[in-house]
């Protein structure tokens, strides 16, 4: 068994450990000679690019991404001009104006504002962009008596404002947007000498110098204090200097390297020094700094504290006591009991637990993890009230980071960089990086919700497979379907977007077929010119204001004939369209009736155009269109009705030139009550006989109208003509209602005797109205009759009463 | 001040505050001062979801009604307009911007759609040059709107006219984006049951929009068991026929719009005591009916002839109340009368006020007109002589009596008689082009149309079998203490009710035979719940549907439904919900084509 301990190495209070991560999968003849390399943070990426200074114009350099397990990601010829720096950002452009300087030097850096790069050009000048998303150029002011490149310089992110710091050996300037000011550092020794490397911490607070003297001074990166100098006894230059530290150092300290060692400098002026074998590349991290050279990566960084206080020789620390209770337990000793009866008595197994599983955390060895988690599973069986949330979460992440640290992956974070960077972040890595399966895998054993998890990566994986030519329409649309299946959030419209981008319409169809979304799917078939499906879906979808959408775009689009055609087999469509001319176009509505032979509602269309004729005749002649209409439809009422209308309007249009009468547009009713006040008598009756008026509508008329006017005798004369069709209770009613007793009266008798009682009621006629109740024996009639007798109607009252009990 | 909406089983005032929530954002979009331009139609249903003061909060300042030509001239910072997605209204729109940017170019111009954006008009806007002048262009969903403690409404009054008459379906989309709304804040409802073409178009659209948002879906418990979808053309008849219940008949008479009704100002003048009201006051009397009025919830729902009785029984307990004070000796006890003076004073004047609109509705009732008219609706309903031309009808026509209440009988028997006879049904066809215009050509067809009259085509009536089988009329129907719904038409069982009841209980199955007479499928879905979210049921807690009646629902019928919400053994309550509040006037009133004439 290895002491864990084997690879720690003192460094003032603290230690520090250079673990392996990978021995690497490339082969790199060369090894990392003459190569410029990037590595991006967080256990990114590797990019190499190898003589980045051209021997001959002819020979291209290659370009190559690894994985920071070295397998290989893309590779291809670098064609530009000569490389000065690699770093990580997404594509840009720097413009014109730095393709014309020279560019001498460059830095990549990364701040709350995003990517950033500041370049040294060829005429001594800085130019910065802070976020090469957002790209804005910044020439920054000009450095006194600087001639060429400064002897080093590092870009510093401070209250809001990134600045350069630069030496131009014995002077040190800060350079900001608009002043470029001199500095000094600190408390440096005087026979410092000139500064030949700096180097800034990952979170730019702190600040590492080291002089031709070998003096290396730290200190916060807004340089008012000094944390320490440290004499390395080195007068070489070394190759690179990076800080290591982590959050909540204890001991923070500078790597620095040279050909062949590595020096670790603690702010305590302590040192530890690794001899290397190899051309090695360092790459800072937030907490330590990866060690990447042709065979193996490395990361060295300061032993957490936890897992100090667990792991140290002798330690009497809880985790470290319950580390070895469970140990001992494991191997059926009673000691275990010993141990654990040590930690409850400092009532400290809660303490226990918990170290153990924090150093799990931060321990890469997967058999370290286990020993310690289940270390603290069986002390956490010894607590009551032990919340499992941080065993479960922490059980967890350490699966998901030991499946990302797999070297066929090769993403070696660390549990500190993991809780930084995000769960999200990391499935989106994954994403990019295509390991699909696993980032799906892991979104369902994290439990994400569907949107931020497995359908964001069904979304990504869908929009890439699209893109693979060497696949068939078929075979991909299978695979969607199959894959994707109803996935809530995953969009098919964006994908097939993404396919017709591809130039892959055929496919894009195919895809949108499975869009649940019809509304969705309509804007890229149209786009698509599909339109003829872009209907239908509009359809499909319900939603009425999509329909007019598509419909309006096939009217511009199309011939009329088709369009019209187009329509037809789209019923829903049709209908909204009617409406739309019901409201807008008139004309186009008959076209459409037309053309689907619908007679009734083209003899409809007529009726309501004749309303719109300012002169009779266009109205008659519309009507006319629309008796044929009619006729066509087998609608031989309406087409009746209609003839009607026009003999009518005729006949109004003939008597108003006549005799001014002012019946156009009246009804037939209405024209007939005209004639009657008029005393036109005649002519209401050639109405009434040539129009077939039903002779009890035509009564009541003559009846009303006559009393209205009056005219008694006319009414009389009316009255005698012949049977009343009305009755002649009607003829009683109306002449009370003109206050006429006297004419009432004489129609009373004339009543059928069911009506009788009323009709004497009505003419307030109480006796007559008994007589004729009692003379029917009906109880009903009676009990009228007596409703409307007063107190004073005494006699009449007996008599009705009498009728009616004699009756019983 | 909408307390009302959350007293019932299903708090509605949540969705009115959702409302209320999205309005407000979108007004302070528009930061300083605003006029709003109305879409005259919208005034009405948005009073049920904010008054002038949540406006007025918001720093609106002034109000107008969308018409042609110039703005008016307002000294504010931002105008909206507040419309509904038609075209014509965009081109009054572009007008009125046209017209504006000449004099002030300061003022901020916005659109609010109510209740969706909309391509074509943005399209039309476009079209007009002016969809750049708006600094916002929104989209007020306001589909399903909170009416009552029991009751929404869409307040979409074409929604029939055009389901039926011109196969557009824009308010079932509507609709299922509305009940989308409503799962999103109550839960998703585990079963649908629907009956009807549009209902079976409802129902699809949202299980496919339920689809389309899947993984977005909310972990609330469902509130609602069951959703009953029920077209309107399954039940032509109920609005048809006059409503007997207090509010129904406050809706035949006087018409009750956006939950207010306006009534004759003379039964009201002389109510305020010492006042020498000499001159009677010409302006109508606005009164606003809702569940919030204690006495009104109370006697909305009973039969006209059983209100009477609950008036003065009501006026006993107040007069007792008032009594108290002489009894009240202690400080206390006077102190303790004082503080429900208020609550009391208030009873007084709502019992002032529903006796005199019940005195009104008393007038109406006890004349001959409307009884006979009635008889004729009862002879009709219990199947006496639909199949003859109607002497009733006939002399109301020689009369002139207005034109709606003629299509509304003539409509009522063509339902009835499952059609009419051509000899009748042209005889009265005629009747009613010579008398009342030949116009009315357009509104015969569009009812024919819409299967409120038609020919007879064959000589089997189906409505008797759908009478009897749903005991549709009931002979000895109690009015005072209701124990059938059928009290509702003091005999006629609307058919709508009788569905949701049976399918309560029994269940549907028992009448299958029934169903198939009557229009279009019906159907039952399921809609799977996100585990567990399914209800524990305590003992005795009853179940909650919400019916939806698509193409309106009338008075009368959310009457029924209350009732049997309360009925002791029915175990379900319900809540109603609609296009459009109607009776058979405003019905028919919406299928009426009125060509004006151009003639000089």
């Amino acid at each position: 068994m290895t002491f864990i301990t084997a690879n720690w190495n003192p460094l003032g209070e603290a230690f520090y450990r250079k673990s392996e991560l990978y021995e690497m999968c490339w082969n790199l003849r060369d090894g990392l000679r003459d190569c410029l390399v990037a590595a991006a943070p967080y256990g990114g990426p590797i990019a190499l690019l190898r003589e980045p200074v051209r021997r001959s114009p002819s020979s291209r350099p290659q370009l190559e991404i690894y994985s920071a397990s070295g397998v290989s990601i893309a590779s291809f010829p670098w064609k530009s001009g000569p490389v000065v720096h690699l770093g990580w950002t997404r594509h840009f452009s720097m413009g014109q104006e730095v393709v014309q300087s020279q560019v001498l030097e460059a830095k990549v850096f990364h701040s709350p504002y995003g990517t950033g790069v500041a370049i040294v050009t060829g005429s001594s000048r800085f130019i910065m962009a802070t976020n090469i998303d957002d790209l804005k150029l910044r020439r920054l002011p000009e450095v006194p008596g600087l001639q060429g490149k400064p002897s080093c310089w590092v870009v510093l992110n401070q209250d809001r404002q990134t600045k350069v710091l630069l030496s131009t050996g014995s002077e040190l300037y800060i350079l900001d947007n608009t002043s470029c000011t001199a500095v000094s550092l600190p408390g440096l020794a005087p026979q410092g000498g000139s500064i030949v490397h700096m180097s800034v911490s990952f979170s730019y607070k702190y600040l590492a110098v080291l002089t031709d003297s070998g003096h290396l001074w730290t200190g916060p990166s807004h340089l008012q204090d000094k944390m320490s100098e440290v004499d390395t006894k080195k007068l070489t230059p070394p190759k690179q200097m990076v800080w290591c530290r982590r959050p909540k150092s204890q001991q923070p300290s500078v790597v620095l390297m040279w050909d062949r060692l590595l020096m670790v400098v603690g702010v305590c002026q302590d040192t530890i020094q690794f001899p290397t074998e190899d051309q090695c590349v360092l790459v800072g991290e937030m907490d330590g700094v990866r060690i990447i050279s042709s065979t193996n990566q490395e990361l060295l960084q300061e032993v957490p504290l936890v897992c100090q206080e667990i792991f140290k020789i002798a330690s009497m620390a809880p985790g470290a006591l319950l580390l070895e209770a469970h140990r001992e337990y494991e191997k059926s000793s009673q000691k275990a009991d010993e141990y654990l009866r040590e930690i409850k008595e400092q009532s400290m197994l809660g303490e226990a637990v918990s170290q153990c599983i924090e150093a799990a955390g931060h321990e890469y060895d997967p058999n370290t993890q286990k020993s310690l988690m289940r270390a603290a599973s069986f002390g956490k069986c010894f607590l009551t009230d032990f919340s499992p949330g941080q065993f479960v979460t922490t059980c967890r992440e350490l699966r998901v980071l030991n499946s990302v640290r797999e070297s066929s992956v090769g993403l070696p974070l660390t549990h500190t960089q993991f809780k930084q960077m995000t769960l999200q972040v990391l499935i989106d890595r994954l994403v990019y990086r295509q390991f699909y399966p696993l980032a799906i895998e892991m979104c369902r054993y994290l439990k994400i919700p569907d949107y931020q998890g497995v359908s964001r990566v069904l979304k990504h994986w869908a929009s890439c497979k699209v893109q693979q030519k060497d696949l068939s329409d078929e075979a991909i649309a299978r695979a969607m379907c199959a894959k994707v299946g109803d996935s809530p959030g995953v969009s098919y419209s964006d994908i097939a977007a993404k396919a017709y981008e591809c130039g892959r319409t055929e496919l894009a169809i195919k895809l949108l077929d499975f869009e649940a979304r019809s509304g969705e799917q309509v804007p890229l078939l149209l786009k698509m010119k599909r339109s003829q499906l872009a209907l239908s879906k509009a359809v499909e979808s319900g939603d009425t204001d999509l329909v007019y959408t598509v419909v309006t775009y096939l009217k511009n689009e199309m011939n009329r004939g088709d369009f019209f055609m187009t329509l037809r087999n789209q019923p829903v469509a049709l209908s909204l369209y009617r409406q739309f001319c019901k409201l807008q176009e008139q004309e186009t509505l008959k076209d459409l009736y037309n053309q689907d032979d619908d007679h009734k509602e083209l003899a409809n269309y007529y009726v309501t155009a004749s309303y719109r004729e300012k002169r009779l005749e266009s109205r008659l002649s519309l009507l006319q269109s629309a008796v044929d209409e009619y006729n066509k439809a087998k609608n031989e009422f309406s087409a009746k009705a209609t003839e009607e209308e026009m003999r009518l309007l005729r006949f109004q249009r003939k008597l108003d030139d006549e005799k001014g009468a002012g019946l156009l547009e009246l009804s037939l009713q209405a024209t007939m009550e005209a004639l009657l006040a008029l005393g036109l008598y005649k002519q209401a009756e050639q109405l009434y006989r040539d129009f077939r008026v039903p002779d009890k509508r035509y009564w009541w008329l003559k009846l009303k109208s006559l009393a209205e006017k009056e005219e008694w005798d006319e009414l009389e004369k009316f009255s005698k003509s012949k049977k009343s069709p009305i009755g002649y209770l009607a003829f009683v009613e109306v002449c009370m209602k003109s206050n006429n007793k006297y004419e009432a009266k004489k129609y009373v008798s004339k009543v059928t005797p069911e009506q009788r009682v009323k009709a004497h009621l009505a003419i307030s006629d109480l006796d007559g109205a008994a007589d004729a109740a009692i003379e029917r024996k009906n109880d009903s009639e009676i009990a009228t009759v007596l409703s409307r007798c007063s107190a004073a109607d005494r006699l009449l009252i007996e008599r009705l009463n009498r009728a009616s009990t004699a009756k019983k | 001040m909408a307390a009302h909406l959350s007293y019932g089983r299903v708090n509605l005032n949540i969705l009115r505050e959702a409302a209320r929530k999205e309005l407000r954002e979108f007004l302070d979009k528009c930061a300083g001062s605003k006029a709003i331009v109305w879409d005259e139609y919208l005034t009405g249903p948005f009073g049920l979801i904010a008054q002038y003061s949540l406006l007025k909060e918001h720093e609106v300042e002034k109000m107008f009604t969308l018409k042609s030509g110039k703005l008016p001239s307002a000294d504010v910072k931002n105008i909206i307009f507040f419309v509904r997605p038609r075209l014509e209204l965009m081109d009054i729109i572009a007008e009125n911007v046209f017209s504006e940017d000449k004099m002030h170019s300061s003022r901020d111009f916005h659109i609010l759609f109510v209740p969706r954006r909309s391509m074509l008009c943005e399209q039309r806007l476009k079209e007009q040059g002016v969809l750049a002048s708006f600094v916002n262009i929104d989209e007020y969903i306001l589909d399903l709107i909170p009416y009552d403690g029991d009751l929404l409404s869409m307040e979409y009054e074409s929604a029939f006219r055009e389901c039926y008459l011109e196969n557009d379906q824009t308010s079932l989309y509507h609709t299922a984006k509305g009940l989308m709304t409503l799962q999103a804040l109550y839960g998703t409802i585990p079963q649908i049951y629907g009956k009807g073409d549009c209902a079976r178009h409802v129902a699809n659209m949202m299980l496919r929009m339920k689809r389309e948002f899947a993984g977005s879906q909310n972990q609330i418990l469902p509130v609602f068991d069951t959703l009953l979808l029920l077209d309107r053309n399954i039940d032509l008849l109920t609005p048809l026929a006059t409503q007997l219940t207090y509010e129904g008949l406050i809706d035949e008479i006087y018409g009750i719009t956006n939950g207010y009704v306006k009534l004759p100002p003379e039964k009201f003048a002389q109510k305020k005591q010492g006042e020498a009201s000499k001159d009677l006051p010409t302006e109508s009397k606005k009164l606003q009916l809702n569940s919030a009025e204690e006495l009104y919830a109370e006697i909305r729902d009973k039969n006209f002839n059983a209100v009477g009785a609950a008036l003065s029984k009501k006026a006993k307990i107040i007069s007792a109340a008032f009594e108290e004070r002489h009894n009240a000796k202690t400080v206390g006890e006077i102190k303790q009368f004082v503080s429900q003076l208020p609550h009391m004073q208030a009873a007084r004047s709502s019992l002032a006020n529903h006796t005199s609109i019940a005195e009104l509705i008393k007038d109406i009732t006890t004349s001959e007109a409307f009884f006979e008219n009635l008889t004729v609706e009862q002879e009709f309903m219990t199947g006496v002589d639909t199949d003859k031309v109607n002497t009733y009808i006939e002399d109301c026509i020689a009369q002139k009596d207005p034109l709606i209440k003629i299509l509304r009988l003539m409509c009522m028997q063509s339902v009835c008689n499952n059609g009419l006879k051509q000899k009748v049904f042209e005889y009265y066809k005629r009747e009613i082009l010579q008398t009342y215009g030949y116009e009315h050509i357009l509104t015969l067809n569009n009812l024919e149309k819409a299967s409120l009259l038609k020919l007879q085509t064959s000589s089997r009536n189906n409505y008797p079998t759908i009478r009897k089988t749903l005991k549709l009329w009931m002979e000895d129907a109690n009015e005072q203490n209701p124990n059938d719904i059928s009290y509702v038409y003091s005999g006629y069982a609307p058919l709508s009710v009788r569905l949701t009841q049976v399918l309560a209980r029994p269940g549907w199955r028992s009448i299958e035979e029934v169903l198939k007479l009557l229009p279009g499928p019906h159907f039952e879905e399921r809609q799977q719940l996100p585990a567990g979210l399914h209800k524990k049921r305590q003992q005795g807690e009853n179940r909650t549907t919400l019916v939806f009646f698509l193409g309106g629902v009338s008075y009368a019928e959310i009457a029924a439904l209350r009732f049997l919400s309360q009925m002791e053994d029915s175990g379900m309550e319900y809540i109603i919900a609609t296009t459009k509040l109607l009776n058979g006037t405003t019905w028919i009133k919406s299928l009426m084509d009125r060509p004006e004439s151009q003639i000089s």
